[in-house]
């Protein structure tokens, strides 16, 4: 059960769009961004607020890859594999940041809900590559090395 | 302050342009994306204190005020993309007489710039761009830069991106003001008609046409979309443009609107782009509070209001059909055409859609007429076009230049040729849905018609430059996986066909092909090709293809002799010791997690390759260098 306060927050979110159904997808990425994932029992409420049925509600946010509806960690890891990436040997990062971890291709999140490791296709700053994204943070020109630094200085960060 | 009629809207302009040249020096730092993740935002705070704190500096001052000589007036301001992503942070001193462009600017050199080149007329040398012994003072000196022809870009790395008077100052509205107080609408799409602009998002559609069916609907409401999805993984021009020079965009938009009499415009922007979400979202607020959206803007009885929608991480939501149905709430799916967008698009109703760099031209075309657009580029392709010149290359970057402008002279003109003097091998074009040009296309001038005569296609203007380090195989499984992961899985073509052509390709680099599975992949690739629903499907198998075509001798070795060249192939790597290096320490042995390797002290070691896991870790802990992978 989630207490009140997450709902106070859905309803004032949901006050940013309106009620319509348009603003399905507004409200459910501030409520992603809020909370870093997307609880089930919001997008039951939200559905009902704003006057789409629950069943679609589900449909479309199983749709689009941004949702989550598993709770992630504190910082979430986007490693970027778009082209400009890949050319440049962005595998190895994502592998050493797995291995540093402990997490693989199923597992994104470390038990003590620190990290999430996730791949995406391009944050725009291929000029850069190889890159990744902690939170909404671009760090450039990455390495294995500089990758397993950064997590060390972010568990240093959070202690 | 309210700008409700022409006279108003022209005296800020003044008042503007006054403040611009007021300023004795400008400090212009670069805070687009990549130069914002070397951390150009700090560079910009730390000139901002350093300003403040010196004395003898105005930084706050009124167009009017008389100059007083001992003060120094300097502004410091933060730009879109300068280019050379690569060197950032980008820092250009901007002085009556000249410009400097200064590359890897760090905090401490702030001091040193501002006391040598603001205050002073010195030139920190070590910071200026370095080619081959020689440097560069400013940014038109410069190769990469001065190869250029810049209409979209036009105002990137000069004006403040969030400054809506920098962009009138900069003679920005200038084209809206014009068509609403001297053109009627038909006369703006004729224009844009007349100078043959293509659409930049991959399609090549002309605009003018599109424009023109919109406005012949008998159906009133009408809406404009700007499709800022740059689904393309590897490619930021439409970023650039969106978080760069944010009102060029808009006012791109606004004549769309005014020339098709829409009432509503929505930007659909790529989930991955906060900055551009931020700047659109700051432009947008400017311009509403000072009139110039909303209801009778400029006094005219033009009303135009704009939204914002992030995407939610799907490619296909690029798609026209599919982006509508996003905004309007739904799952972003293709549906069958026709109807058109421009006869049912967003709610049904008539919609032009158009691509963000097709919008940021349309101001310059209104200002400067057709016939000086059609002067830039080919008789089939007018104008310019952006790309995003990234992979195996020496300056990475964003550039734009006329269309038909050759891959020879982009890749080593202007982007100084292939990454630490490896060999050229191939160019992917388009991203997914384009494919590679090679050696014998260097020069083929890039222009709609002429690339995709090879098997290629312009596309949004994604350039990956690939050298011998690149597998051409590895290359198409990897697109073939995003396409895959990407399919909405609508039609059953795209959805099976694409999943049994990456299988194959797995299958293949993984060592395992069969020789049978080069056909197979082509005629998979034809009917995927030939029976997929929308534009996803239909260019998923066109990497492959041209791969096929342009490489087969790379997938034969990777089936038959069990060969990467560009040992990128992990199964197909052997690893091996030298015996001449190897001194006998025994280390790999302890470190091999499977026992592959076997030897004797202080004499030598050998690797079993039958039961080696390529793992790397004997040739990360050898202390002699003496491990080696064949390819
Ligand atoms: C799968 C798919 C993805 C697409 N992605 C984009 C995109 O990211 N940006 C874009 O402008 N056009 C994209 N397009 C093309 C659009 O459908 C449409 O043609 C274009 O936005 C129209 O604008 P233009 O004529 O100005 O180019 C995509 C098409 C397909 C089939
Ligand atoms: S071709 Fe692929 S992406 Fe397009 S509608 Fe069919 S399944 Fe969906
Ligand atoms: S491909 Fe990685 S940032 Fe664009």
């Amino acid at each position: 059960m989630l207490d009140q306060s997450y709902y106070q927050m859905t309803d004032e979110i949901i006050g940013r769009y309106g009620k319509a159904p348009a603003s399905l997808i507004p409200i459910l990425q501030d409520i992603q961004e809020e909370y870093r994932y997307l609880p089930g029992e919001l997008l039951t409420y939200v559905a009902g607020e704003i006057g789409v049925k629950e069943a679609k509600a589900y449909s479309v946010a199983t749709f689009y890859e941004n949702f989550s509806f598993e709770q992630k960690g504190k910082y979430v890891i986007k490693v970027c594999d778009g082209t400009a990436c890949h050319v440049r040997k962005s595998a190895p990062v994502l592998e050493a940041l797995l291995k540093e971890l402990g997490l693989s291709k199923k597992k994104h999140t470390t038990d003590d809900m620190l990290f999430t490791v996730e791949t995406v296709s391009c944050l725009g700053a291929c000029g850069l590559a190889p890159t990744l994204m902690v939170n909404e943070e671009v760090h450039p020109t990455m390495t294995p090395e500089k990758a397993i630094e950064l997590i060390q200085e972010l568990r240093g960060e959070s202690r | 302050m309210m700008m409700d009629s022409k006279e108003k809207i022209l005296a800020v302009r003044e008042e503007e342009i006054q403040k611009l040249n007021a300023s004795d020096c400008r400090i212009l730092v670069c805070s687009g994306t990549g130069c914002i993740a070397t951390g150009s935002h700090k560079i910009y705070e730390k000139f901002m204190e350093l300003v403040q704190d010196t004395p003898g500096i105005e930084i706050e001052f009124a167009p009017h005020d008389s100059h007083d000589e001992k003060e120094e007036k300097v502004s410091v301001k933060k730009t879109g993309c300068q280019g050379v992503c690569e060197l950032g942070p980008l820092v250009r001193i901007q002085k009556k007489d000249k410009v400097i462009q200064y590359t890897k600017v760090q905090i401490e050199d702030c001091q040193e710039i501002l006391e040598r080149s603001v205050l002073e007329d010195e030139v920190v040398e070590r910071l200026l761009y370095k080619k081959k012994g020689k440097a560069y003072l400013g940014p038109d000196d410069i190769p990469f830069i001065a190869k250029q022809t810049r209409i979209a870009l036009k105002n990137c790395g000069k004006f403040d991106a969030e400054s809506m008077g920098e962009y009138l100052a900069s003679g920005g509205f200038g084209a809206i003001i014009k068509a609403l107080y001297e053109m009627t609408p038909e006369e703006v799409v004729d224009a844009v008609d007349k100078s043959g602009i293509r659409g930049r998002g991959g399609g090549g559609f002309p605009a003018g046409r599109k424009w023109k069916q919109v406005a012949r609907q008998p159906e009133k409401i009408r809406y404009v979309v700007c499709n800022g999805d740059e689904g393309d993984p590897g490619a930021f021009m439409d970023g650039s443009v969106m978080e760069g020079d944010p009102f060029r965009l808009i006012e791109g938009m606004m004549l769309a609107a005014y020339a098709v009499s829409a009432q509503n415009g929505y930007i659909y922007v790529r989930a991955e782009y906060p900055m551009s979400v931020a700047r659109l979202k700051h432009a947008i607020a400017c311009m509403e509070e000072a009139g110039l959206l909303g209801d009778h803007i400029l006094g005219t009885d033009f009303s135009f209001q704009l939204h914002i929608n992030r995407g939610a991480g799907a490619f296909v939501c690029g798609e026209g059909s599919a982006l509508t149905a996003s905004i309007e709430g739904n799952r972003g799916m293709p549906r069958v055409k026709p109807p058109r967008t421009v006869e049912k698009g967003l709610w049904e109703k008539p919609t032009v859609l158009n691509n963000v760099e097709t919008f940021a031209n349309i101001p310059e075309i209104i200002l400067n007429g057709p016939d000086w657009y059609r002067g830039i580029g080919t008789e089939s392709s007018p104008g310019t076009k952006t790309f995003s010149l990234t992979g195996a290359i020496e300056n990475t970057g964003l550039i734009e230049v006329p269309m038909g402008t050759t891959l020879r002279e982009i890749i080593f003109d202007i982007g100084g040729g292939v990454k630490e003097g490896g060999t050229f091998k191939a160019v992917q074009i388009g991203g997914p849905s384009g494919g590679c040009l090679t050696e014998k296309h260097l020069d083929v001038p890039l222009d709609f018609d002429s690339v995709k005569k090879y098997g290629a296609i312009v596309g949004s203007g994604g350039l990956v430059v690939m050298d011998e380090h690149t597998c051409m195989v590895e290359v198409a499984r990897f697109f073939m996986s995003f396409t895959q992961r990407e399919s909405c899985g609508k039609c059953v073509p795209c959805r099976e066909g694409t999943k049994r052509m990456l299988e194959i390709l797995e299958k293949i680099v993984a060592g395992e092909g069969e020789i049978e599975d080069i056909d197979r992949l082509k005629e998979l690739g034809e009917m995927v090709k030939s029976m997929a629903l929308c534009g996803l499907g239909k260019s998923a198998p066109l990497p492959v293809l041209s791969t096929l075509r342009e490489f087969m001798d790379e997938y034969v070795e990777h089936i038959q002799d069990k060969k990467c060249r560009a040992k990128v192939c992990q199964s197909l790597r052997r690893f091996m010791i030298n015996p001449e290096f190897c001194k006998g320490c025994g280390k790999c042995a302890k470190n091999c997690p499977v026992g592959a390797i076997t030897g004797v002290r202080k004499e030598f070691y050998h690797i079993d390759t039958s039961i080696c896991i390529k793992c790397n870790a004997c040739k990360d802990n050898c202390a002699f260098d003496a491990i080696y992978i064949e390819a």
